[in-house]
């Protein structure tokens, strides 16, 4: 009997210890994951911070060797590329999302087309820039920021449909029948009452796929090419924050290294406020855990 | 949100005597068999029109951008086929497995485009050992994450560890290959990489294990000592890709009913003992697809990678060695590509890829969604 209980406390022992080894290790991992995210981002603060000045953001670069110049040309590339991108993504995105929540529901056309979208979601964007690079450039003969634009812009289209389309599933479907009931044509109450209801949601989809899009670098490698100089047109090669910051961190000169850094900093600065903003919408709107 | 009521404020039915056919839109109708005569809303409805044609416009137009995603899918594929036609009706299918002898060093040569030799072995190898190095980094750290939020993580730290992971994921892959090539390259170069050295050129190591030949000089960690190469990159691809795996594995977890806990826990079990056994073990399916959907992340994963593996295109059994990964390479070379065969070569290492992510992310996506459809919709 005693020798039982002892078996068996010993037993309760080892296990005791195994539970606790478990948390510990879980915990370890917990930390370790912390720890580059922090080292991430005290670096870029530390080593962008001190490089950033107004320069950066008024200036075109320097040539090659000079010390000083800014990123101007590429931030207002960026945000070009990212507007032609938001036009052509997210109508169509939100079109999509559309049919898959109001039409198409429960239906196996919406179904394989979820499916392709998350599956076209997981496709590298570098694939998406050599498919660019094969219907705009091409044709065209040129590099351009159109089809830098247009690269992006397809990107961005199967994250906006998924995204639209959980907002539109979580519309009750009462407010629905309400405006029906009231006579209102489908399409108008799928715009102004289903759409419009959850408009933040929709928004944060948006937002996150603007804050994705925003930082790629590969699929603009050879579509948008970049720029050494100021150019605002769409048939133009165009400079871009990402792809600045990648050309810089990979050139041998240490003023375009800190430049490099500084790009990284605002980039980065950009993409948080977005996701916060978005976080934040999404937890004051109507549907709140949206995001 | 609010329908302007003064839009539907009934009004006299001038146009009633307009043809009855029963056009206004089909959720009326059992307003109006309910009182069909009388009805001023009815009346109304009709003096307005027909609106199944703007309706069936609408539903065409939005069915249109759904199936643009198909067009897409459909173009691209298309398009990476017809341009890598040239290197196909070169090197068929030995593209992906054969490779010339240098005849004056008689080492292998891989990829050669001032001589128009190109053949892909060195960059699918290159992807293959980053991203599996990744995933043995990523894998345990990413499961001990989800456990830990899900399981054992007190409330108030909930919240900023999930917003930490995601603000992880929203890093762009550019800013991780700046950080990587400026700390983690010198960090691999002066502090981890010779402790590894150390233990694999150990003697007793190398009596021990030296049949395996991964260990001694031309081991896992012989060679150059320069921070750059497959482990670097393996190392920068762990970091991104872990993200993506806790929070699908968190959310798988967080599938597994509640019930299975208090079951286990009901038997006496420890903590541990309800994780693995009533948790882990439901899960188990979501994880595995999770990990996936990881690895066809890592496999496409183009910036940081290009940035830090060193790009050349050859190979070495060591893991500080420089390599060539499949993105790494498009990424370098096609926009100065020299020939049309080079360029149609890249184009085919693309459409490779593009095949092998699709089939991974497919088979994770029916992996997860076996696990997690009776739960309500997330956005990730």
């Amino acid at each position: 009997m005693k020798k039982q209980i002892k078996k068996h406390s010993a037993r309760s022992a080892i296990r005791a210890t195994a539970d606790h080894v478990a948390t510990g290790l879980a915990i370890l991992a917990s930390i370790l994951v912390v720890v580059p995210l922090i080292a991430i981002f005290v670096y870029l603060v530390y080593k962008g911070a001190s490089s950033l000045n107004l320069a950066f953001f008024t200036q075109i670069p320097k040539p090659e060797g000079e010390v000083g110049g800014g990123m101007a040309n590429a931030i207002a590339g960026s945000a070009l590329l990212l507007g032609i991108a938001s036009v052509l993504g997210i109508p169509v995105g939100i079109g999509g999302g559309i049919y898959l929540a109001e039409f198409g529901r429960g239906t196996r056309l919406a179904n394989a087309i979820r499916f392709t979208a998350d599956v076209l979601n997981g496709v590298p964007s570098i694939v998406m820039g050599i498919a660019a690079y094969s219907l705009v450039v091409v044709p065209q003969h040129h590099f351009s920021a159109f089809s830098g634009g247009v690269a992006l812009g397809i990107m961005m289209i199967p994250t906006v449909t998924r995204t639209t389309e959980e907002m539109l599933l979580m519309v009750p479907n009462s407010v629905r029948e309400a405006a029906l009931g009231l006579g209102v044509p489908n399409w108008r109450s799928v715009l102004s009452i289903t759409l419009r209801t959850a408009s933040p949601g929709v928004i944060t989809g948006c937002m996150l796929a603007f804050a994705r899009v925003a930082g790629e670098t590969a699929p603009l490698i050879f579509t948008a090419l970049g720029n050494e100089f100021w150019s605002m047109s769409l048939n133009q090669p165009i400079a871009a924050l990402p792809l600045q910051i990648y050309i810089y961190a990979i050139s041998p000169y240490d003023d375009q290294h800190r430049l490099a850094w500084a790009g990284a900093l605002v980039l980065i600065v950009l993409i948080v406020l977005a996701v916060s903003l978005v976080r934040y919408v999404a937890s004051r709107g109507i549907l709140k855990g949206a995001s | 949100m609010t329908v302007s009521l003064s839009e539907i404020k009934i009004r006299t039915p001038e146009k009633f005597s307009g043809p009855p056919d029963g056009g206004a839109s089909p959720s009326s109708t059992p307003l109006a068999s309910a009182n069909p005569a009388v009805s001023e809303v009815r009346a109304y409805l009709l003096a307005r029109g027909n609106s199944a044609l703007a309706d069936r416009f609408f539903s065409g137009v939005m069915g249109a951008c759904a199936l643009s995603i198909f067009a897409i899918v459909a173009l691209i594929a298309i398009e990476l086929v017809l341009q890598s036609q040239l290197t196909w009706h070169k090197f068929g299918l030995s593209f992906f497995y054969k490779f010339n002898i240098d005849p004056d060093t008689h080492l292998p040569l891989f990829w050669d485009p001032v001589n128009g030799i190109f053949y892909a072995v060195p960059f699918l190898y290159g992807t293959l050992v980053s991203s599996l190095v990744a995933l043995c980094i990523a894998v345990p750290l990413a499961i001990g994450v989800a456990i830990f939020l899900t399981e054992m993580c007190p409330r108030f730290l909930r919240s900023p560890l999930s917003f930490m992971t995601e603000l992880l994921a929203a890093i762009p892959s550019v800013v991780y290959g700046l950080w990587a090539v400026f700390v983690l390259v010198p960090l691999l170069r002066e502090h981890i990489n010779p402790i590894f050295i150390g233990i694999f050129s150990n003697s007793a190591v190398v009596k021990l294990f030296g049949w395996t030949h991964l260990v001694g000089d031309d081991g896992l960690f012989g060679g150059v000592n320069l921070g750059l190469g497959l482990l670097a990159a393996g190392v920068i691809l762990a970091v991104m890709i872990l993200p993506i795996i806790a929070s699908l594995t968190r959310e798988v977890m967080t599938a597994v009913p509640n019930s299975q806990r208090e079951a286990v826990l009901a038997l006496g079990a420890t903590r541990w003992e309800m994780i693995r056994v009533g948790v882990l073990r439901n899960a188990r399916i979501g994880i595995v697809g999770s990990i996936i959907l990881g690895l066809g992340r890592a496999l496409g994963e183009t910036m940081a990678v290009a940035m830090v593996i060193g790009n050349s295109p050859e190979i070495h059994r060591s893991l500080l060695s420089t390599g060539h990964s499949m993105a790494s390479v498009i990424a370098n070379e096609f926009s100065e590509a020299t020939s049309d065969l080079h360029r149609s070569a890249l184009v085919e290492i693309g459409l490779a890829l593009f095949i092998v992510t699709i089939i991974v992310n497919a088979l994770a996506r029916g992996l997860v969604w076996v696990v997690t459809r009776g739960t309500p919709a997330r956005v990730q």
